[in-house]
């Protein structure tokens, strides 16, 4: 069992939830966050006051999969975020899982994931 | 013989009918009269509305109930004050044109209906609802920092004193109107009062944590919530018509109806024509149209025609609007740069303008100029040091301005323990 975290562009949810689906992969939460990478800082201005932006909109996307379904998933991420040089495109992190409890029926492991 | 008779009857019930029509001719142009002034003080007061939600969306989401409340205050409070005190300094009737009191309260006996007679509770009305204009446009101004009991010590002293004694050298009949000084509906009177008196706020509280960087260069603290703002501008817009038509004060009679569709057609113009020409100035400053610029250019244009509305023609109203749009921009651009902090640009918007409504009334208005200049500055200069000395009193005595900690919590938890967006995820603290 594996946890799968991946901060996306929030542009590119729709299309890599269309991509997960069409791999069976059903289950998974989104959270919006901000979070701060290489990229180029936006530029906005506010009342005639230019201001540098940062910390940029994200979405963070969390799966918790069997292992066999772990390169589906990094395929249906890479499918769709642009993998175009530019800076800020967002990672993918795998961790191990230890557990896994469905709450409803107490079942535990593999069969609690899927 | 039963001929003369008939002929008699029908004379003597023809006179009659005819003595009735003039005065239901009479009571109709009264009840037209002050139906329109009430419709019209109803739109004014609508403006509060307008005036909260503006401000309410150009300020963080931590001072939302602060903001709000204060726009709730300064009309409920003021309108109190202007009852008991305001009105009979306003308009004391006679008196030696500086100052002068016709006494406490508002008479509650009608009139003789007559075309034009105001009975004098719609008077008061309409009055009033100008009254907390001129207050409530303070309150953008000295957001995010202002201690919630010094507002309420400002908004009574405004309403009550302040306002009503620079409004009855002008209105009331005083030595500004006997100089030949024009404001129709209240550039000066109204909005530079209100204008400079924030602007004394704003220099006296000294600007919000953070605003000024420590090499002094200009930062952003962003509005919450831009569609609540420009919801805010749309509904002053169309409150200004009855700010502006109402101001003739009636509408029975070709005369009035005329003078009334103008004023309400150059209003219109001169909003559209400052919007605009805030949209294309900050564009060009700051390569990007800036809605809250543009927002506050439509404001700039109706503040700039409100002096002037039935003086002038269709053309000379754009122009009007056209250079307020232009004024509001560079007014903001020099509050930055002198570090004042006028978080929704209410000194722009109703000082700046305010003046140039002045001014702009002898140069399209054919109203001697240099009484309008004299009215231009007095009527600001009065605002502004009286409300300095109040302002400073309060901070002689720590009644002005909140903690550090408490700002940064925001006003609306450590003034009021209360939040505006309980529940929702865009309260944050920055």
């Amino acid at each position: 069992m594996k946890l799968i975290i991946s901060i996306i562009q929030p542009e590119e949810l729709p299309a890599i939830k269309e991509e997960l689906l069409k791999r069976k992969i059903y289950k998974f939460t989104i959270t919006n966050a901000k979070g701060q990478g290489k990229e180029i800082p936006v530029q906005e201005v506010y009342r005639g006051i230019s201001h540098e932006i940062t910390l940029l909109i994200k979405v963070r996307l969390e799966i918790a999969v069997n292992d066999e379904y772990v390169d589906a998933v990094i395929d249906a991420i890479t499918t769709v975020a642009k993998q175009d040089g530019d800076k800020g495109r967002g990672k993918i992190f795998i961790m191990p899982i230890e557990e896994c409890i469905r709450i409803r029926t107490g079942e535990k492991g593999t069969t609690a994931i899927g | 013989m039963k001929n003369k008779i008939l002929w008699c009857i029908f004379f003597c019930m023809g006179s009659l009918l005819m003595a009735q029509d003039s005065l239901s001719l009479e009571v109709n142009a009264y009840a037209i009269d002050n139906l329109f002034l009430f419709v019209c003080a109803v739109l004014v007061l609508f403006m509060q509305a307008g005036f909260a939600m503006l401000e309410a969306g150009l300020n963080s989401a931590k001072n939302t109930v602060n903001i709000l409340f204060k726009n709730i205050m300064d009309l409920s409070a003021g309108a109190l004050l202007y009852y008991i005190l305001g009105y009979g300094l306003m308009y004391p009737g006679d008196g030696n044109g500086w100052f002068a009191f016709a006494g406490f309260g508002v008479s509650e006996a009608g009139v003789d209906p007559a075309s034009g007679a105001l009975h004098p509770q719609v008077d008061w009305l309409f009055q009033v609802a100008f009254a907390a204009t001129a207050a409530t446009i303070v309150s953008g101004a000295v957001a995010g920092r202002l201690k919630f009991s010094a507002y309420l010590i400002y908004s009574v002293v405004l309403t009550g004193i302040i306002y009503p004694i620079s409004g009855y050298w002008k209105w009331g009949g005083g030595w500004l109107d006997q100089l030949g000084f024009y404001d129709f509906a209240g550039s000066l009177v109204v909005h530079a009062l209100g204008g400079f008196a924030g602007l004394a706020g704003a220099i006296v509280l000294g600007p919000r944590l953070g605003r000024f960087g420590k090499n002094g260069h200009s930062k952003v603290i962003p509005g919450s919530n831009l569609a609540l703002s420009a919801l805010g501008v749309l509904i002053l817009w169309v409150g200004w018509y009855g700010f502006n038509p109402g101001s003739q004060l009636a509408i029975s009679g070709a005369a009035n109806t005329n003078a009334v569709m103008l004023i309400a057609a150059n209003t219109t113009l001169a909003a559209a024509s400052g919007a605009v020409a805030a949209m294309l100035m900050a564009w060009s400053l700051y390569k990007k149209p800036d809605l809250t610029m543009a927002l506050n250019g439509a404001l700039a244009g109706l503040v700039g025609i409100t002096a002037n509305c039935d003086s002038v023609t269709n053309i000379e109203s754009i122009i009007i609007g056209l250079v307020a749009g232009l004024l509001v921009v560079l007014g903001i651009k020099l509050l930055n740069k002198l570090k004042i902090d006028d978080p929704v640009g209410a000194w722009p918007v109703h000082g700046l303008c305010g003046i140039w409504g002045g001014i702009a009334t002898g140069l399209f208005g054919g109203h001697p100029l240099v009484a309008q200049i004299i009215g231009s500055i007095v009527i600001p200069a009065w605002a502004f040091i009286t409300m300095f000395i109040l302002f400073s009193i309060l901070k002689s005595v720590d009644l002005l301005r909140v903690s550090e900690e408490e700002e940064l919590i925001g006003l609306d938890i450590s003034e009021h323990k209360e939040e505006a967006y309980a529940g929702f995820q865009i309260f944050t603290v920055e």
